[in-house]
């Protein structure tokens, strides 16, 4: 079980949680499970999210893995310059 | 932009909230998520709203420039703490200093920041000699902080072994600030080589891979670290040759200053295999010998930077002297000093370009009036001083050399710092941009 926290805008989509638990050992796992336990959620993560990790942005990697010791977030998704 | 801030009487930050109305033309694709992101980045808050529009416009399309929404929001945020600090009687840098992040703390967009230099940065200002220059009539000093993060991307790098021993490194995020020496330079140390045996080139997806562009403060980081690798993967290949040719175990031969070295008494003795000699003899002992990597880089390390600026403000015609200006940003580790100075000079320039003079100019048919570079004025060589860099250092561990993105960062603060320096020395706090004498003089007159 992992606990994801997702910026105060999606709230709308998870019954007001900004925390929300999935089951899930790999990023893709955790996006696929948020979306399953909140539709909602799914076309905002269709166009893109960041994923942070102990705070470090990924750019990519949906086969990293994920624990319950990790710290993560979703962020929108961050575009350079 | 509308920003509150709680400030206890001795500076430190008690909360904060941002709600920013950004428009970036006719469809969605404002960076108002990029200003939120960066504006409270500094400053540990323990409590922080961020509320943002998107606002559709029949204006042009805006698209990413250099940190997209940063400066914004730092103009907004740094302005009212500058505010604040001054009203309360207190230094503007020293409530930098109390409220500032560091590692291990929460950062204001949400997760925890890793090893960042935002204080090293703080005590580098400080400690500089600019900050004591005594000031003139109609002169004053501003500082601001700003922010910008780093990006790893989609990343091919390969590099070959010239059987003369030199080295061909091939990257595809085209060098727009001194990449390509960087990555030079990175390679040469890797193998213990001189700079000039490196050649770095850019080439095209067909003959790499797939690259993503040079962007979000990547490329020496990016293509750096996949180039890092890929050399690891020909020193490898170099150390099992010379382990044929000495009939011994590869792990038994170790690489430095340039060549494979038995890797201690054990393994026998055999004179150095240097890389000329490795790669004049490639085609007889096994063919070509280069390394290749791709990948989404992890371990990027974001960037603080603060900015110091002395003005003189002409009270007859509202014209802004940039008297000196100080950018001390953290580059992790600066590969080619140079280059990161550059980095940080262009940074400022294009800010103060922002803070002063640039904007769109709309006619009352609404066509732009300035679409042009004669129209549309930048700064010039002519408009600025020597603008002073200090490079802070605090490596970034999720880089073999350190490497931080600095590209974006140096544009942040300048729009704030130069707002707080005219406000300095005018006693004017101007909130819209660009600061213009027209907008001065009519302030001064108590008309704006």
């Amino acid at each position: 079980m992992v606990e994801v926290h997702l910026w105060s805008g999606l709230r709308r989509f998870t019954d007001g949680a900004l925390v929300v638990p999935v089951e899930a050992e790999t990023v893709g796992q955790m996006l696929d499970a948020l979306v399953r336990a909140h539709p909602g959620l799914k076309p905002v993560i269709d166009a893109g999210v960041s994923v942070v990790i102990d705070g470090e942005v990924l750019t990519g990697g949906l086969h990293r893995a994920v624990t319950a010791q990790n710290e993560i977030y979703l962020m929108q998704r961050i575009k350079g310059g | 932009m509308d920003v509150t801030l709680g400030m206890k009487s001795d500076g430190t930050l008690t909360a904060a909230r941002a709600e920013f109305r950004m428009q970036g033309g006719a469809f969605p694709g404002a960076p108002v998520d990029m200003a939120l992101f960066c504006c409270f980045a500094p400053y540990h808050i323990p409590a922080i709203h961020h509320l943002g529009y998107d606002v559709l416009a029949n204006r042009p399309k805006c698209a990413a420039y250099r940190a997209p929404g940063s400066p914004m929001g730092a103009f907004a945020v740094e302005s009212l703490i500058d505010e604040m600090a001054r009203e309360l009687g207190l230094d503007p840098l020293a409530v930098r200093r109390t409220n500032a992040v560091r590692e291990g703390m929460k950062a204001s967009y949400g997760p925890t920041f890793a090893r960042i230099g935002l204080e090293e940065v703080l005590d580098a200002v400080s400690a500089h000699p600019n900050l004591q220059v005594p000031l003139g009539p109609n002169q004053g000093r501003g500082i601001a902080t700003g922010y910008w993060f780093n990006h790893g991307g989609e990343t091919s790098v390969s590099m070959a072994i010239g059987e003369d021993g030199t080295v061909q490194v091939s990257v595809g995020t085209p060098d727009i600030g001194g990449s390509r020496a960087s990555i030079g330079l990175m390679v040469a140390e890797t193998l213990g080589i001189p700079y000039e045996d490196v050649r770095v080139n850019v080439v095209e997806t067909g003959a790499l891979g797939v690259n993503e562009p040079t962007h979000g403060s990547r490329a020496t980081f990016a293509s750096g670290k996949a180039a890092v690798v890929a050399t690891g993967q020909a020193i490898r290949e170099m150390c099992r040759r010379a382990a044929a040719a000495w009939d011994i175990d590869p792990e038994a031969v170790t690489w430095r200053d340039g060549a494979a070295h038995p890797a201690g008494e054990n393994a026998g003795r055999f004179e150095p295999m240097t890389i000329a000699e490795i790669g004049a003899s490639m085609g007889k002992t096994g063919g070509p010998i280069s390394g290749h990597h791709e990948a989404t880089p992890d371990g990027v390390g974001a960037s603080f930077g603060t900015h110091v600026v002395d003005v003189e403000v002409d009270p007859e015609t509202g014209r802004t002297t940039v008297l000196r200006y100080l950018v001390v940003q953290d580059a992790g580790r600066a590969i080619h000093p140079s280059y990161v100075e550059g980095q940080y000079q262009g940074g400022a320039a294009q800010g103060i370009g922002w803070a002063l003079n640039e904007e769109y100019v709309y006619g009352e048919d609404g066509r732009l009036q300035n679409p042009i570079f004669l129209d549309y004025r930048v700064p010039v060589a002519s408009d600025l001083p020597m603008i002073d860099t200090v490079i802070v250092e605090v490596p970034n561990p999720g880089h073999p050399y350190g490497v931080r993105g600095v590209g974006e960062t140096g544009i942040t603060p300048p729009l704030p710092a130069i707002a707080n320096a005219i406000h300095a020395a005018t006693g004017k706090r101007i909130r819209h941009l660009p600061i213009t004498p027209a907008k001065i003089i009519k302030a001064m007159q108590g008309r704006g």
